[in-house]
Formats: C-alpha cells, structure tokens, sequence
C-alpha cells in the first residue's frame, strides 16, 4: 500500500534520512516514532505527497508520488485520510462543515451526506459541538474532529501525525479505540508519536509494529516497547 | 483547468457547497464600489462616443453637403443674374444639383422674423439658390472667382469651411470615448488581479487546508474567480443602472442641437451600456483565472 525504496529526504543541507525502505501492507498497523524532530512528520508527508523524496522512491497505491502532477495528488488526497499534527481548520466554518469538506472538495456531497456526517460526529464524540466553530474546540476536540475529517471519505489509508500530542491519557485512549477500530475496518494505519505508553496500549489491543527513526535510518523496533 | 468548465461551474448555482473562502466584507465592498465607480463612467464614455458618432454623421451627411448662394440685387435684375448663376453652377465640376429657392420657400425662410403676411416682392430680398456638392466636393475658390467676374452681388456661403475641422473633432471625440471605455475595462482588470492578488495572499492558510483535503487547484482557483466575477458583475450592473438613468436625465437633443444637449443614447444604442456588466464580469473572470493560477502554482 505505501511502499518507500531507498528514499531519501533532505531540506537543503543533510539529508534527515536516507535510503529507507518500507513496505506497509493493506490492512497493517503501524506507528512511527523517534526523537523530536527526527523526521517524523516529514515521513509522514512524503507517505501522502506532500513531499517528494530528493532520492529513491515512494509509491502509494502503487503510484510513485515523485512522477505526480498537483492534481494527481489532489487525487491520491482524497484517498488517503491525514489527521495533521497541527489540526489546521477553516475557521470560519462549523465543525460539521470542516468535517464534511473533503466531500464538498471531491463533489461527493449527497442526499446521504447528513446522515453520513451525524453518525461520524457521534462516533467521535463531537455531536453537540457540530455548530460550533474551530477556534471554540478544545484540544481533544480538534484532535477528534481532524479524524473525522481524515475518514469522511473512507480512505483505504490513514495517517495520523500525534494525534494524542495535547490530550490527556482518557482522551488519548479514547482516539486511539477509534484509530484501532478503522484497521479493524481494514485499513491501513500509520501513527507517528513519541508517546510510547500509547504504542503500548495499541499492542494490546492489535498487531501493531513500531517503526523507529535513528540514525537518519528507519529500523524496526524490538519487543522492548 | 479548461476555460469552458470553469464558465459552466460558475454559472451553475450549487446551493449545498459552503463558502470555503471566508467572507471580507471591507475589500469586498471596495471592490464593488470599484467596479460600480468604472461601470458609472464606462456609460459616460459610450455615451460621449455614440453621441459624437452622432455628430459626425450628421455633419458629413448630404444635408451638410449643401451650401448657399446669395445673389444680392435690385428685384429687376435678378431673374438674369439667377439663369447665369445657375448656368455657372451647371458647368461647375463637384456640383451635385443647384435649384433657387421659389417665394414660397423664401417666404418661409424669413417667416421668423418679419411672420407670414408679407410680401417678398416689395422687399428687397436676395434670391437663395441651394447648391448641393458632389463627391468630392467643388473648388469654392474657383467657383467665387467665375461667379465675381459674371454675377455681380453673388455671395457663397460655403458650410464646409465650418464643418469639415467639426466633422474632424467629433470623430476624435468618439475615438477619446473608446479610447475611455478600453482604459476603464483595462482599470477593472487591474483592480480585480490585485484585490485577487491580495485576497489569495490572505488566504495562503485556507488553501492549505484546502489542499490537505484534497482540493484540486481548479477547485480552489473557482471559489476565488466566482466570488470577483460576482462581485465585479454586481457593481458594474449597479454603476451601469445608475449611469444609465443619469445620462436619461440629461437635457434631451433639440433640433437647433448644440452638442452639450445631444449627449446620451438613442433608440438601440441603450442595448451598448447593457454589455458594460457583462464586459466588466469577463474581464474579472479573466483577470482572477490569471493571478489564482499564478499564486497557486507559487504556494504549491
Ligand atoms: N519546511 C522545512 N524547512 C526546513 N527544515 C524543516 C522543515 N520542516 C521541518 N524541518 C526540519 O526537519 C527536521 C525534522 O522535522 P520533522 O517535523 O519531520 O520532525 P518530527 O520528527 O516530526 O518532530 P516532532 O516530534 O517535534 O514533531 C527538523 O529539524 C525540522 O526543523
Ligand atoms: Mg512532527
């Protein structure tokens, strides 16, 4: 499904890492960890083409993001859902709206939308926060609402960048049963944290390998965690 | 991102998309008042045109074309001069037809100022004979000398000398009228890609969010170039209207017109104004196509 070979990525000056190869399968769990500022997040762009690797190659869906043009990732967008560590949001738009954006981006708005946006805001907890405003959520909230957002088109593939970077431990629980019952749905789950008693609770409740960055490498991580 | 497309889906009214763009109420309003402010002027200027297109139909056509012979003489004599004038009027190159005016049209002529009930043939009036110039018209010089030489008391008014540098400023006239109404349209195109300008630079975070979403760059350039064409569609209809009724209200042209009371529409020619609105969407349609793809091949 997401598959890296030999990648490399460099801002400028050193490359952050170099030739990582990766094989995420359909359907697996996988988290993603590493000292801050390792390269996580920039990984996790170059998995849904926000980043184009300066080596090696990244195919998604067995496209290789270097070859894309902007609309083609436009495209690829829509199928892979992104919980972004920064949650951005239009503001001036409800929580509702801002949940069902990727299907008005898409014209995939229809007759079924309503019910479709009512069941995912009680899923995630947000149904008597769905008029509400961006800036009025609090951090869980928003955390909350970026995954809706991030599965409203049932994407086969789901990335989450800290999606537990500002909740407490309930909340982080509470996220993490959500992400877990979309790989029970069957697909493909890739979480970047450095919040290891979250990777904990994950193993004990699916297979989930660890992926850790070091060393401007990528190894998989033992049985330690 | 086809032209084509990018008309139809501004034209199609889709109620359920929401505005992905936030609402700017002052730039909007500036925008519109802008666009209002063009519109207004742009009928001035088509105005100024087509009513100087006006003039200068009028004094080059064959009406003008005519100029007047006088013949100044005692009663007696004037049969005799008016058969040599004519004669000389016959034989002149560029000279359509000349016929001298009977009484009863003479009479007519002075009607104003001495009224109906006198009698021409006690008065001491000349005789008027109409000329009507052909082609290029007659050598007037030329024609006053023979005229000198045979008929004594033969005056020519020649209404070329006065129309031709009329007829000359009002063509440049309705060209400084287009001329006007392109710069207006070229002002509104300016207008339009900095206000979008300013507007996508405003925006850099919500087409951001916009992207992660997966919102395709046509997407995205739409939601910006229906809001200005709107926006600029709007204003130019209102400025037009009002421009419209106030060209109505000027003084209407008389037949003793001087120019000052010609200016405005007539008949078909209000159709022209009309197109000002849709002039004024097409070029913000343009104009904001253009600066959208060039900010957003930069944000990319
Ligand atoms: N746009 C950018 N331009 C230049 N350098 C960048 C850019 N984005 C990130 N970096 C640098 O690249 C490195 C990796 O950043 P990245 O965001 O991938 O780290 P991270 O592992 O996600 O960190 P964190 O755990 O704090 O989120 C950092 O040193 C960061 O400063
Ligand atoms: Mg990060």
């Amino acid at each position: 499904m997401i598959e890296l070979d030999r990648a490399a990525y460099s801002y400028g000056g050193d490359a952050l890492f170099a030739d990582i190869s990766l094989n995420l399968t359909p359907g697996s769990f996988h988290f993603l960890t590493g000292p801050s500022g390792a390269g996580k997040t920039t990984l996790l762009k170059l998995c849904y083409g926000a980043l184009q690797p300066t080596e090696g190659q990244v195919r998604v869906f067995d496209e290789d993001i270097g070859a894309l043009g902007r609309d083609d990732v436009a495209l690829l967008r829509r199928r892979v859902g992104v919980v972004h560590q920064d949650c951005d949001f239009l503001d001036h738009l409800s929580v509702a709206d801002n949940i069902a954006l990727p299907l008005g981006v898409a014209g995939k708005v229809s007759s079924g939308t309503k019910d479709d946006l009512t069941e995912l805001l009680a899923w995630v907890g947000l149904t008597h926060r769905r008029d509400a405003h961006p800036p009025e959520l609090s951090g869980g909230e928003r955390q909350r609402a970026a995954l809706a957002r991030a599965v409203i088109m049932s994407p086969d593939i789901v990335i989450a960048d800290e999606p537990t970077g500002n909740v407490d431990w309930e909340m982080s629980q509470r996220l993490l049963k959500l992400l877990v019952e979309l790989n029970r749905m069957g697909k493909t789950v890739l979480i970047a944290t450095h919040d290891l008693s979250l990777i904990r609770a994950a193993k004990a409740q699916v297979q989930a390998r660890v992926l850790r960055i070091a060393n401007r490498g990528v190894q998989l991580a033992g049985a330690d965690l | 991102m086809s032209v084509f497309s990018d008309l139809t889906s501004l034209l199609r009214s889709d109620a359920q998309s929401v505005q992905v763009v936030p609402p700017s109420g002052f730039t909007a309003q500036l925008t519109i008042f802008t666009a209002a402010a063009m519109a207004f002027l742009a009928v001035f200027a088509l105005a100024l045109s087509m009513a100087s297109g006006r003039l200068a139909t009028t004094w080059g056509d064959e009406l003008a074309r005519s100029s007047t012979l006088r013949i100044i003489a005692p009663q007696a004599e004037q049969p005799a001069l008016t058969a040599t004038a004519m004669r000389i009027l016959e034989s002149t190159a560029g000279v359509a037809s000349a016929r001298p005016l009977d009484a009863a049209e003479q009479q007519a002529l002075l009607a104003p100022w001495f009224g109906t009930g006198v009698d021409l043939s006690t008065l001491p009036v000349p005789q008027l004979i109409e000329v009507i110039e052909a082609g290029t018209g007659f050598d007037s010089a030329g024609l006053r000398l023979r005229l000198e030489a045979e008929v004594p008391g033969a005056v020519l008014d020649d209404h070329r000398q006065w129309r031709a540098p009329l007829v000359a400023a009002a063509n440049r006239l309705r060209t400084v009228g287009w001329v006007s109404a392109l710069l207006l349209g070229l002002s509104v195109a300016a207008m339009v890609t900095l206000a979008a300008n300013a507007s996508l630079a405003a925006n850099a975070r919500v087409i951001a969010v916009l992207r992660l979403v997966g919102a395709t760059d046509r997407y995205i350039a739409q939601a910006f170039i229906r809001r200005f064409t709107l926006r600029a569609l709007g204003g130019a209809a209102g400025g037009t209207v009002l421009g419209m009724f106030v060209v109505r209200m000027l003084p209407a042209a008389t037949d003793r017109a001087g120019f000052l009371t010609g200016l405005g529409f007539q008949g078909s020619e209000w159709l022209v104004p009309l197109t000002v609105p849709l002039l004024a969407a097409a070029v913000a349609f343009v104009a904001t196509r253009l600066a959208a793809q060039r900010k957003l091949r930069e944000l990319a």
